[in-house]
């Protein structure tokens, strides 16, 4: 309502200026005009301008307006008093009406605050605060409904929509046994849900609050600005007073109201606005548009600092690689690969050792008890089983060896598997760590994002490593290390790098005193450890290394809008004020160089809540 | 201790940089600062004192710019 006034006030003011200038030059009605124009588009500008200076705010934007605007006027500059004063205001509902748009859309994209909960009491539904319901309730979440609380699906089936969550824009299908986290919205089906944690230590909860927190920790250039423009306008304004006493009172022929016009310009300019707004805009819209893809930044600090990097260091294990142990490679000369599979799974279906887990998994079909006439685990070797009438040894070489069959010395990387049908060696199977299916994509952008070096840390041996490594293209990679020995080696890279930042990347399980040590902690995979979250800088949630590169880009993007914001304001505004000072500035350029590079500037600045690939 | 703060209708970034030096020359005031896009203010200040601290602050806002009200988030 406030700005709806304020329009209809400006636009009666503008229409009132414009009349001013078709009635003839210096006539009464023309002044009457721009005298009424004036005070309507001013009149509260001028009513601060009292106040603060009862209040002794001399420097304050107001003051110095209506200063300039009053000297004009009593230069008989009228149009470029009403000037001034309209296009001041038209300047500044601009801003407030950009700042509060930018606003009301981060609030947007993070607009995941659940407003109730379903809880299931017996055959009662009631609705309730997500505050109010205990661990070990159960809640019902209809299609269309925000998941209020993280839990496990108990009843039902139904498409998930966690993109608001983890910026992952596929939607899940959950059933009975799934995970499900807050935030997330449910698509079609009816689901119940059991309660796994209280609202506050929820999914939700922990991102609204690393959300909000952002905005306090500013970038170096931030608070570069604040700095600027805290001398900026005193300095200014004394040379705008100088400007208008000097001259005059030295210099034989210089004419006061010529160098009070010059010094009227200056106070026009007096202002920092255009960077005091534009600056903060641009990484509070940058921070919103990585939160939109699931990246949390808890400060413009880290953005600004994430431009700057220029080594990566990762951790391997759950970050470039998926963590799970898979069958990757089947060798035989005797049996398909099926065949081959086959045994293997039916003679360790009894088995619970890991490798056997997954070779069952690569199996995928129903094995029939039946068939396995004898099992015996042989421990720290593999298995030895009776299937469908043949003898089968599935483990180490040794364990071939063991029982007196030859077996060729294979070379890959991984766990090599052997496997012997009935007294004989009848092939191989490789178990390795998958690399993650975009890790290899993201490195190569990350360096023509232009990362100098990538490096991979990883407790694993030093052939498992150094092929992951290979297969990547990373530059370095340091194998067999402890927890603590992680520490110390990023400690040693730290030292290495002289000039840019170096960041860390890691799933944040064990290693948080990494993550708090570099300079940038990247924790992946979402709010899993609290440990991570309250380490880490920058939380992607999802687990794919691609989101770096996203955050890479936003970070470069944003960086090079703050950068063009300064040039452009500084340069715009040195330059009028250096014609201002030799009388070739009119106070039409001032206006220019105060507002319209203000608005120009934070046109420039909302680019940023845009920024995607 | 932390006290988080809005500062409703802030609509000058200049104001929010002149409040937020303001409040940290307040002797209480251990570290303060102002988000001009969040209008968040978060307080760092000593214990005692609490209400007297607040009115400080609360003075100080209205001084620089009589249109922005505190309130305790």
């Amino acid at each position: 309502m406030k700005r709806r006034q304020q329009v209809k006030k400006i636009v009666i003011a503008a229409i009132l200026f414009v009349m001013g200038f078709i009635f003839s030059k210096d006539s009464l009605a023309s002044e009457i005009m721009f005298l009424i124009s004036y005070v309507l588009a001013g009149y509260d500008v001028i009513g601060k301008a009292l106040r603060n200076m009862v209040k002794r705010q001399f420097l304050d934007e107001n003051f110095l307006m209506v200063i300039a605007t009053f000297g004009a006027i009593f230069l008989k500059e009228y149009s470029e008093a009403v000037g001034v004063m309209l296009f001041y205001q038209i300047g500044e509902l601009f801003q407030s009406y950009a700042v509060n748009q930018s606003r009301k859309s981060v609030a947007a994209l993070m607009d995941i605050r659940p407003e109730y909960a379903n809880l299931k009491h017996g055959k009662e539904i009631r609705k309730v605060s997500p505050d109010d319901v205990k661990i070990g309730d159960v809640i019902v979440i209809e299609s269309g409904e925000r998941v209020p609380l993280d839990g496990v699906v108990i009843k039902g089936v139904s498409l998930v929509d966690t993109s608001a969550v983890t910026g992952e824009s596929v939607p899940r299908e959950l059933e009975k046994g799934d995970k499900i986290i807050s935030g997330s919205i449910n698509i079609n089906g009816l689901l119940e849900v059991k309660v796994q944690s209280k609202y506050q230590e929820s999914t939700v909860s922990k991102i609204l609050d690393l959300v909000e927190n952002a905005g306090n920790k500013k970038a170096k250039t931030e608070q570069f600005i604040t700095e600027f423009a805290r001398l900026y306008t005193p300095i200014v304004v004394v040379l705008a007073i100088l400007l208008a006493i000097i001259p005059p009172l030295f210099w034989e022929g210089a004419v006061f109201q010529d160098w009070l016009y010059r010094a009227l310009t200056f106070l026009v300019i007096s202002c920092p606005c255009a960077l005091v707004i534009s600056i903060p805009l641009s990484f509070f819209g940058g921070i919103g548009a990585a939160s939109k893809q699931g990246i949390l930044i808890k400060g413009s600090n880290y953005l600004q600092a994430l431009s700057e990097a220029e080594t990566i260091v990762f951790d391997k294990t759950g970050t470039l690689t998926k963590g799970n142990f898979t069958v990757v490679d089947i060798q035989s000369e005797k049996y398909s690969p099926h065949e081959l599979l086959r045994y293997a799974a039916y003679a360790g279906f009894h088995s619970s050792h890991p490798v056997s887990k997954s070779i069952r998994e690569a199996y995928k079909e129903k094995i029939d008890n039946g068939l396995i006439s004898s099992f015996e685990e042989i421990p720290a070797h593999g298995v030895k089983a009776e299937v469908d009438g043949h003898e089968i040894y599935v483990g180490s070489k040794k364990l071939l060896e063991k029982n007196k069959m030859t077996s060729p010395q294979i070379k890959a990387i991984g766990s090599i598997v052997y496997v012997a049908i009935d007294g004989e060696f009848a092939g191989w199977i490789r178990i390795a760590d998958e690399i993650k299916s975009d890790a290899k994509q993201a490195l190569k952008d990350l360096k023509d994002l232009g990362i100098k070096e990538l490096v991979m840390l990883t407790g694993d041996t030093k052939a498992a490593g150094k092929s992951v490594a290979k297969a990547l293209g990373l530059d370095k990679v340091y194998t067999e290390l402890l927890p603590h020995q992680k520490v110390s080696q990023l400690e040693h890279i730290l030292q290495e790098t002289k000039s840019g930042k170096v960041v860390f990347v890691g799933d944040g399980l064990n290693d948080a005193p990494v993550l708090a040590r570099a300079d940038i902690g990247i924790a992946m995979g979402g709010v899993g450890s609290d440990a991570a979250i309250e380490a880490a800088d920058i939380v992607i949630m999802t687990d794919e290394p691609s989101k770096i590169v996203l955050a890479r880009h936003i970070s470069q993007k944003t960086m090079s809008i703050v950068k063009e914001n300064i040039i452009f304001a500084l340069g715009i505004k040195f330059s009028v004020l250096g014609l201002g000072a030799i009388g070739i500035a009119t106070m039409w350029a001032a206006v220019f160089a105060d507002v319209g590079v203000s608005v120009i500037a934070i046109l420039n600045a909302i680019r940023t809540l845009y920024v995607r690939r | 201790m932390k006290r988080v703060y809005t500062l409703e209708d802030l609509d000058c970034a200049n104001c929010a940089a002149k409040i937020e030096k303001a409040i940290n020359d307040i002797p209480e005031v251990i570290k303060a600062e102002v988000s001009f896009m969040t209008q968040r203010l978060v307080v760092e200040l000593e214990e005692k004192n609490l209400q007297e601290v607040e009115k400080k602050i609360n003075e100080v806002v209205k001084k620089v710019d009589s249109d922005v009200t505190l309130k305790l988030k």
